[in-house]
């Protein structure tokens, strides 16, 4: 419970460490947060919580001065003073320490040269005190409950090890505020309970700590104090013991927003004939064959039919699709596909191309274009033979359909000749669209398709999957936005942990039922 | 600066640098370097050069991606060639086949580690600059061997001469030049037709015709230089042809755009179904393949080989691409820009040497010309971006 410190005319005031105020973010073209209150105690455990992009991660990277004081407006208020916080090392100077979800440890070095990384112990010759690192270490270790050598390098631990080491190294930085960014997404139950009765436990000692998380019994199990965000905005802050803290009362202020026209209508006209059908479709991750991204998925799309995949980050929805497309993802694979009733074995993307597929990446900079080069050259690349007599580029003819292409698509750009990597978000994202239109598949999968663009392009992408449906194709869509969903597909298949936790035609679907299918399942 | 002639520095700033530094040498030089016999000798000097450039390219375009063993290969074709021919008296037409062979053996076996094992390419090509030279000092049992055979000879090293024609003036130098420079002015005309009948966009005319007006009265200029010579060499034939085709290869099929588009993002290259092991093994199976007929044409120049042939040749290669406009990051370059990039470096040595000054310095004079090129190239980049 949060120690109540003074009294001032009869009101109770709580002992905030910190309090942030009126804080707005903007990245080109997307509010991320939106006037967002953030109050915490001294000493408490306070959730985060809020669906993918809801801004919990962009709050935190405020706070931790990952985004330098000046790149936001409000106030960041931190044991009473006001803080402007440049960079990292400026708020750890504080007790201020993030963890994040992709632990920031380097995998052949021992626990002790990780946990001194960039804050060496020197002695008076200034050379690095091995003797005293590791005893440090092994001090910090002993207080999580860490027993390891120092000297053990960090790839021969487990994941919850390894986070028990960031944790060690928070403390080695006198740490007073412990942010933990999804700290139990990567662990199994028993080593998650572990460390949430670790944090109750340094709770007594006085520490304050902000867990940001998906899985809601934890929240319940652990949290004094839960703020929910949506939307880059905060909606309300529910305490233990005064307001009702139960799974329902979470997830409804996490969906808990109106549909309105953001979505063009369109006649459901799903076809008969299936075009994509896959059956018990099972992947392994590339780098840990054990560990099973994909468990036993079944799942079809109709002529004319959008489907959708709900789920949270992580649940093995970008992996099936990716798997699918020519076993761009994954290992072991098994399972079988079948495209208009015919079974296929697509063994590469160029396999799943030819076979009228295109998987349209959620991360158009890593895997979807090729930012240095121009329009034209992305727009032709995944099926240059349509340019080509003899595998010679008929240029000519290659910039006349670029254009073709860059208008359907309504691309806002000075010329084709463009590199792709100078246009905004949006005019990107219709960019990479145009490239798998010019592809002509028959079966579009979309993963994030609206990802970070302003609500114009959103529409405009939204108005080409109707388009696409209407002439006979079929749309499988991956997506974090449920309202998205309901508003787009026909049916919509929910995924959690790797599993597919159900399936709902979208007159029935809402925000409530899809949320709670992820919840039962994880 | 207005934007079009900002454009047109940023596109042609090698181009001009090479006309700056050819003028500085002819100055420098009293004019000897424009005599016809050097001329002729700037290019046969760097044939070599400019043939494993052409080579190297494609290797930096999948990603900055270099070969260092081609001066290993080099000495072991070269090697193999002299030892067959003056030692065991082969057919010397079979020898060049079976030196090609080797080049692509080599190249298949570096292509294979780099593009199916994904081993870095440094390192098996610096495996492969150990390898290679130790076979090729094996074979030559650490001897210099001459070639004296002419036949194999007059394949890389003689001049076209037709009699009747190329008597006291070497006409047929000037009739080919004709030829290509009416053929350039005239490809031009025809692209902008077919544009103009489809419809599609144009560049200006001017910039059309200026271009290639310029390259014709190049070509002009150049062949009437060598007919003022000994012709037109055997050897230029070579590079030509070879700097035409990978020159045709990258900029105008879709094969050659996929170097581009790995260097540019492999992941997205690979998802849009280019199988992207096949390009880095062919990348290098190529470069086998160049380096082996540069061996060739190396010791057919020289006349010997020994275990030293070919040492850090790879640099020169690597040096041209990269003053030519390539990125240490892939995805970018020309052969047109490669090509300006080594007679940019050979015109230096030339000129260099005319005025009798010594390697130490050419040397000196090559680095610096490489780091200020690249410096600029980042720099300009930056701003643009």
């Amino acid at each position: 419970m949060p120690r109540l410190i003074f009294e001032r005319g009869g009101i109770i005031l709580a002992d905030n460490i910190l309090v942030m105020e009126h804080i707005t973010k903007e990245f080109p073209g997307v509010k991320a947060l939106d006037n967002v209150n953030l109050e915490v105690q001294r000493g408490e455990i306070h959730a985060l919580i809020g669906e993918n992009g809801a801004g919990k991660s962009t709050l935190m990277n405020v706070l931790s001065g990952q985004y330098p004081y000046g790149s936001y407006t409000g106030t960041v208020t931190y044991e009473g003073k006001e803080c402007h916080f440049k960079k990292l090392s400026d708020s750890e100077a504080e007790g201020i320490v993030i963890i994040h979800q992709e632990l920031a440890l380097i995998p052949l070095l021992s626990i002790g040269e990780n946990m001194f990384l960039g804050n060496e112990i020197k002695n008076s010759l200034g050379y690095i005190d091995w003797d005293k690192t590791y005893s440090e270490a092994e001090k910090h270790m002993a207080q999580v409950g860490l027993h390891e050598s120092a000297q053990t390098l960090i790839k021969d631990i487990g994941t919850g090890k390894q986070q028990l080491v960031e944790i060690a190294k928070a403390f080695s930085k006198k740490v007073k505020l412990l942010i933990l960014d999804e700290p139990t997404s990567s662990l199994n139950d028993e080593d998650a309970k572990m460390l949430l009765d670790l944090l109750m436990e340094f709770k007594k000692n006085g520490l304050t700590s902000i867990i940001i998380t998906h899985k809601l019994n934890e929240i319940i199990y652990c949290a004094d104090r839960v703020t929910i965000l949506r939307d880059g905005s905060t909606i309300e802050t529910l305490t233990k013991g005064v307001d009702d803290l139960s799974e329902d009362r979470i997830i409804k202020g996490m969906v808990g927003r109106s549909m309105d026209d953001r979505y063009p209508a369109r006649e459901h006209h799903v076809g008969n004939e299936v075009l994509l059908e896959a059956k018990n479709w099972t992947v392994h991750h590339p780098l840990y064959s054990e560990k099973i991204v994909d468990d036993n998925i079944s799942f079809n799309v109709h002529k004319g039919e959008v489907i959708g995949f709900s789920g949270l980050q992580g649940a093995g929805r970008t992996e099936l699709a990716m798997s699918i497309f020519g076993k761009s993802y994954g290992t072991e694979i098994s399972g079988e596909l079948f495209i208009k009733g015919q079974k296929v074995d697509l063994k590469d993307p160029r396999a799943a191309i030819q076979h009228g597929l295109a998987y349209v990446t959620e991360d158009r900079k890593t895997n979807g274009l090729i930012l240095d080069e121009s329009i034209r050259f992305n727009t032709t690349l995944a099926r240059i033979s349509k340019v080509c007599k003899n595998g010679i580029i008929d240029v000519d003819h290659e910039v006349h359909e670029a254009e073709q292409i860059t208008k359907e698509m309504g691309t806002k750009t000075p010329s084709n000749e463009q590199k792709v990597g100078n246009l905004s978000g949006g005019n990107q994202q219709k960019a990479l669209l145009g490239k798998w239109m010019f592809a002509e598949p028959e079966i579009l999968i979309l993963d994030e398709p609206t990802r970070g663009i302003d609500v114009g392009a959103k529409y405009d992408i939204y108005c080409l999957i109707n388009e696409m449906v209407a002439n006979g194709k079929a749309v499988i869509m991956i997506s974090s936005e449920m309202p998205e969903l309901l508003g787009m597909c026909d049916r919509i298949y929910v995924m959690s942990e790797g599993k597919l936790a159900g399936e709902l035609d979208v007159k029935e679907a809402t925000q409530e039922k899809i949320m709670s299918l992820i919840m039962q399942n994880s | 600066m207005n934007v079009k002639a900002k454009d047109f520095l940023t596109k042609y700033t090698m181009v001009l640098a090479l006309v700056v530094v050819f003028a500085l040498f002819c100055f420098l030089t009293n004019g000897r370097l424009l005599y016809a016999q050097n001329m002729s000798n700037l290019l046969l000097q760097n044939g070599y050069v400019l043939v494993l450039a052409c080579g190297m390219l494609l290797c930096i375009l999948t990603g900055g991606n270099i070969d260092l063993s081609v001066g290993s290969v080099i000495c072991l074709v070269g090697g193999v060639a002299a030892v067959l021919i003056s030692n065991m008296g082969f057919n010397p037409f079979l020898t060049i086949l079976l030196c090609l062979a080797i080049g692509i053996a080599v190249g298949v076996w570096q292509g294979y580690w780099i593009g199916y094992v994904r081993i870095p390419p440094f390192i098996t090509t610096l495996a492969g600059m150990f390898i290679f030279r130790g076979f090729g000092r094996l074979v030559l049992d650490n001897k210099t061997v001459s070639i004296q055979n002419k036949a194999f000879l007059n394949v890389f090293t003689s001049y076209v001469k037709i009699p009747g024609l190329d008597d006291n003036v070497c006409y047929s130098a000037i009739i080919v030049g004709v030829l290509a420079a009416v053929y350039v002015l005239f490809s031009t005309i025809n692209s902008r037709r077919n544009k103009a009948k489809k419809g599609y966009r144009q560049n200006s005319a001017v910039a059309d015709f200026g271009r290639s007006i310029i390259i014709a009265a190049v070509i002009l200029w150049y062949c009437y230089l060598l007919s003022q010579y000994k012709g037109i060499p055997v050897m230029m034939i070579w590079v030509v042809a070879i700097c035409l085709i990978y020159n045709f290869i990258t900029s105008k099929t879709a094969f050659g755009r996929y170097f581009y588009a790995i260097g540019g993002n492999e992941k997205a290259t690979k998802l849009s179904g280019i199988d992207t092991n096949k390009i880095y093994f062919i990348a290098y199976a190529n470069m086998g393949l160049l380096a082996g007929l540069s061996g060739l044409l190396c010791a057919a120049r020289v006349g010997s080989v020994n275990g030293n042939s070919g040492t850090s040749f790879e640099m020169d290669a690597i040096g041209s691409c990269f003053i030519g406009g390539a990125s240490a990051y892939g995805g970018v370059g020309t052969v047109g820009g490669v090509v300006i990039g080594a007679l940019l470096l050979g015109v230096i040595n030339m000129g260099m040497s005319i005025m009798g000054i010594g390697d130490s310095w050419q040397y000196v004079v090559k680095g610096a010309v490489l780091l200020v090129a690249v410096v600029f190239d980042v720099v300009s980049n930056r701003k643009t971006s």
